[in-house]
């Protein structure tokens, strides 16, 4: 799994990419919490786009994101999520605690 | 029941098998001709239950997994995942959703999520001696509305 950001007037843009599961997680919520620790953005987008596959391991990892930018009073939503992972999402309800666009 | 045709995988409980077991499974589902969204389902179920091997039931140690499906009824993809860890004392506060022991890493869905991917569920389970989890999904009903 790599991940790329993308940093404009305090608005981090994570897009993350590649399979999200239990072997990858813990490298993305590490990479995801350097850079939400570094930049401080104000909203904390996460781009699904090129996410081929995820498990619950991916709930975990948004719960996380939204749990670091909370710390700075920050918003997290999510975009451009495909199906597969977009049903995950939607079976532990992540659509009541953060926005899916 | 007879099985139509089978395969049999026993692999070692490390992270990096969880990848390999979505892709045996996809790979074996194939011929049942699923649409792209019942592979989905069928790859996340098999990743939820590699990983709560890998997780739980082995938390100290490396152990096995032994990863079997079969189909059945021209159209029925029957899996079972068998390890032989820890086993679980609480079958079911373990199936309550967002329950975990897992820590922050894990959310608390996979047993949820198999319940909800998947047709049927069951778990078998002894303290000590391993857990079984068997799983059955009707595939390749294109076009068929339920």
């Amino acid at each position: 799994m790599n991940l790329t950001s993308f940093l404009q007037d305090r608005r981090l843009t994570i897009a993350l990419k590649g399979e999200i599961d239990h072997h990858s997680a813990k490298c993305i919520m590490e990479e995801i919490g350097k850079r939400i620790d570094q930049y401080l953005p104000l909203t904390c987008v996460l781009d699904f786009k090129e996410v081929s596959f995820m498990d619950s391991s991916g709930i975990a990892v948004v719960i996380f994101a939204l749990r670091r930018e909370r710390e700075f009073g920050g918003v997290t939503y999510l975009q451009n999520v495909p199906a597969q992972p977009l049903k995950v999402l939607k079976t532990a309800g992540i659509e009541k605690i953060a926005e899916i666009r | 029941m007879k099985s139509e045709n089978y395969i049999n995988l026993t692999f070692p409980s490390r992270s990096c098998n969880e990848a390999f077991a979505r892709s045996a499974i996809a790979a074996f589902a194939s011929q049942l001709d699923p649409t792209l969204d019942e592979l989905g389902d069928v790859k996340t179920a098999v990743s939820e239950a590699v990983t709560n091997c890998i997780v739980h039931a082995y938390p100290d140690c490396v152990g096995e997994i032994q990863l079997r499906a079969w189909i059945v009824e021209g159209n029925t993809l029957m899996i079972q995942i068998r390890d032989r860890g820890v086993g679980i004392e609480d079958l079911d506060k373990a199936r309550e959703p967002m329950f975990t022991t897992g820590g922050c890493e894990r959310s608390g869905m996979g047993f949820t999520i198999m319940q909800t991917f998947m047709n049927e569920l069951k778990i078998l389970s002894q303290p000590g001696k391993g857990t079984t989890v068997r799983m059955k999904r009707i595939l390749g009903r294109r076009g068929v509305r339920a």
